[in-house]
């Protein structure tokens, strides 16, 4: 059922960008764990698996983990196309823990993320004053 | 030489420093060669290069290289460049415009009446298929509706509720908050002296053979759909904001008199990834910009045979110097379409390095019309977002659980 993924996330837009216009939401959000740990796992090369997400996520947080030099290896897989699972395998060097690792990971997207999207509005809205028809000139 | 292969003692020396300008901007180029492209995969990964380069992530950094140029921002078409990104980064903001924005579209058709030669099944789809459009606050006011799966469906039936939202127990009933009623009720008929002015048998015996003279409501479109608010609705969706189809012109059904079509639709909020209908974007898609080098003058006659090489637009000739000559130079790569040409020429081979960015993404997003093309991208930033940040808190609870 992936109609489920877009479901929270959009409910986390909606509260960031202050969208949810009726704030029915309570504050209290009970999620379903979409994460797990998967066996054989130590603390400096484990492999999580990602429910109800895809290469989408799986390809982004693996460069994004990459980019850390205590990570010795970072890669991602989807084990079967009918089953909506992303296993995510990260080992470290030097005894850094892949906790560490894979948060820095996440917050790192969304810092990402961040910077995106700002640099985007405003140079929309940069584009959108200096052209009245929405085209550039050729 | 092989990439694995060993280094020498200078090339050693040469990984203890850093990279320099030029040899940054060279790793930005994937090469694209008469029968071969080289340089595929992004090199950015700490210790790729060696100890002297610093390719770790640093935020400051990114915010420096990170650069958007605006091409086009219509409402339903905007074209842009996302520059200083990886590539898998641009194709996660690509992914989620296709298949993770949630759109309203036409989920149930309950039909009462269709004596038409249409088939159901295939009405209901045609149906489902019109892209709607309505006030933008009030589109995403609504709540998702979780269908409840069917009564003979038993893999299904046993996991459900489990896919029910929590915090929203009435998401498996439709009601107000989470479900458009749409009805279409329709008869065609022959057109009648009293009501429409012309005698349609009438014309029929005289040969006319034109359906939209003969009869009436021959041809059903978009625009008979009648949006009926429920409960709230009227106050979220009145007026410039009701839900209405983008297009009114669209063809849903041709009739003949006597024929009839009555039926009521409930639209739901859906994603992509469930069914196309749900998608935003008619196409959300990207390339990389194109990069020709000119290694080595091009001159005269042959600078005219290299434009030609080209599609308009991409080569200038500009006076030489000295010589006088025409001399090519690359005017506008935007418009390259990487066909390979001036490499099939000998005179040219050796002058010209083709190559493509790595890190500059030309973004085209047309919008169904639904939301606006820039607003879907800003919100595929923010559901990445998101995502990131749930499993932020997932990772938490993991770690608590431990």
């Amino acid at each position: 059922m992936a109609q489920t993924d877009g479901d929270r996330e959009m409910a986390d837009v909606d509260a960031t960008a202050g969208a949810d216009a009726n704030g029915t939401e309570g504050d209290s959000v009970r999620e379903k764990q979409r994460l797990r740990l998967l066996p054989g796992s130590t603390d400096t090369a484990a492999s999580f698996a990602f429910e109800k997400e895809d290469h989408t996520l799986g390809n982004a947080l693996r460069y994004m983990i990459m980019k850390n030099p205590d990570v010795e290896f970072c890669g991602y897989s989807i084990p079967h196309p009918s089953e909506t699972v992303m296993n995510l395998r990260i080992q470290t060097w030097d005894n850094v823990s892949v906790y560490d690792v894979l948060r820095r990971g996440l917050s790192d997207l969304a810092e990402l993320c961040d910077v995106v999207e700002d640099k985007f509005t405003v140079a929309r809205d940069e584009f959108n004053a200096a052209h009245p028809d929405r085209v550039a000139a050729k | 030489m092989p990439s694995w292969a060993p280094l020498s003692a200078t090339e050693l020396a040469e990984r203890q420093r850093g990279l320099s300008e030029e040899q940054l901007q060279q790793r930005r180029i994937v090469n694209v060669n008469p029968e071969t492209v080289t340089h595929v995969s992004a090199t950015d990964i700490p210790g790729h290069w060696g100890p002297g380069q610093d390719d770790s992530w640093d935020i400051e950094r990114f915010k420096q290289n990170l650069r958007f140029k605006f091409h086009q921002n219509k409402p339903y078409d905007s074209a842009f460049s996302l520059i200083g990104v990886d590539a898998s980064i641009a194709n996660a903001y690509r992914r989620i415009l296709m298949s993770e924005i949630p759109t309203l579209a036409i989920e149930d058709v309950f039909i009462f009446d269709n004596t038409t030669i249409i088939q159901d099944e295939v009405l209901a789809s045609r149906l489902g298929l019109i892209p709607l459009t309505g006030g933008q606050e009030a589109l995403t006011w609504l709540r998702w509706y979780r269908k409840p799966p069917p009564k003979d469906d038993f893999a299904s039936q046993a996991t459900w509720p489990y896919d029910v939202d929590d915090n929203d127990a009435d998401s498996a009933t439709p009601n107000d908050h989470n479900t458009i009623v749409i009805t279409l009720k329709v008869e065609c008929r022959w057109a009648t002296q009293a009501e429409d002015g012309r005698d349609g048998r009438r014309l029929a015996k005289e040969g006319e053979t034109d359906p939209n003279e003969r009869y009436v409501n021959s041809n059903i479109y978009a625009h008979q759909l009648v949006f009926e608010p429920q409960g709230d609705q009227a106050k979220h969706f009145s007026g410039e904001n009701a839900i209405k189809p983008v297009n009114p012109d669209i063809l849903i059904a041709k009739l003949r008199p006597g024929q009839r079509i009555n039926l009521r639709c409930h639209c739901i909020k859906g994603i992509g990834m469930d069914h196309a209908k749900y998608s935003p974007v008619a196409t959300a898609s990207y390339r990389l910009l194109p990069d020709i080098n000119i290694t080595q003058p091009i001159l005269g006659a042959d600078a005219k045979k290299f434009q030609r090489c080209f599609p308009r637009g991409v080569i200038d000739l500009v006076k030489d110097g000295d010589s006088r000559e025409e001399k090519a130079v690359v005017a506008d790569p935007m418009k390259d379409t990487v066909s390979r040409e001036c490499l099939r020429h000998d005179e040219f081979k050796d002058k010209v390095k083709l190559g493509r960015i790595r890190d500059h993404f030309i973004f085209s997003i047309e919008s169904t019309g639904q939301f606006e093309s820039d607003e879907l991208f800003l919100d595929s930033v923010r559901l990445l977002r998101a995502k990131a940040e749930r499993f932020n808190r997932h990772l938490t609870e993991l770690e608590d659980g431990r």
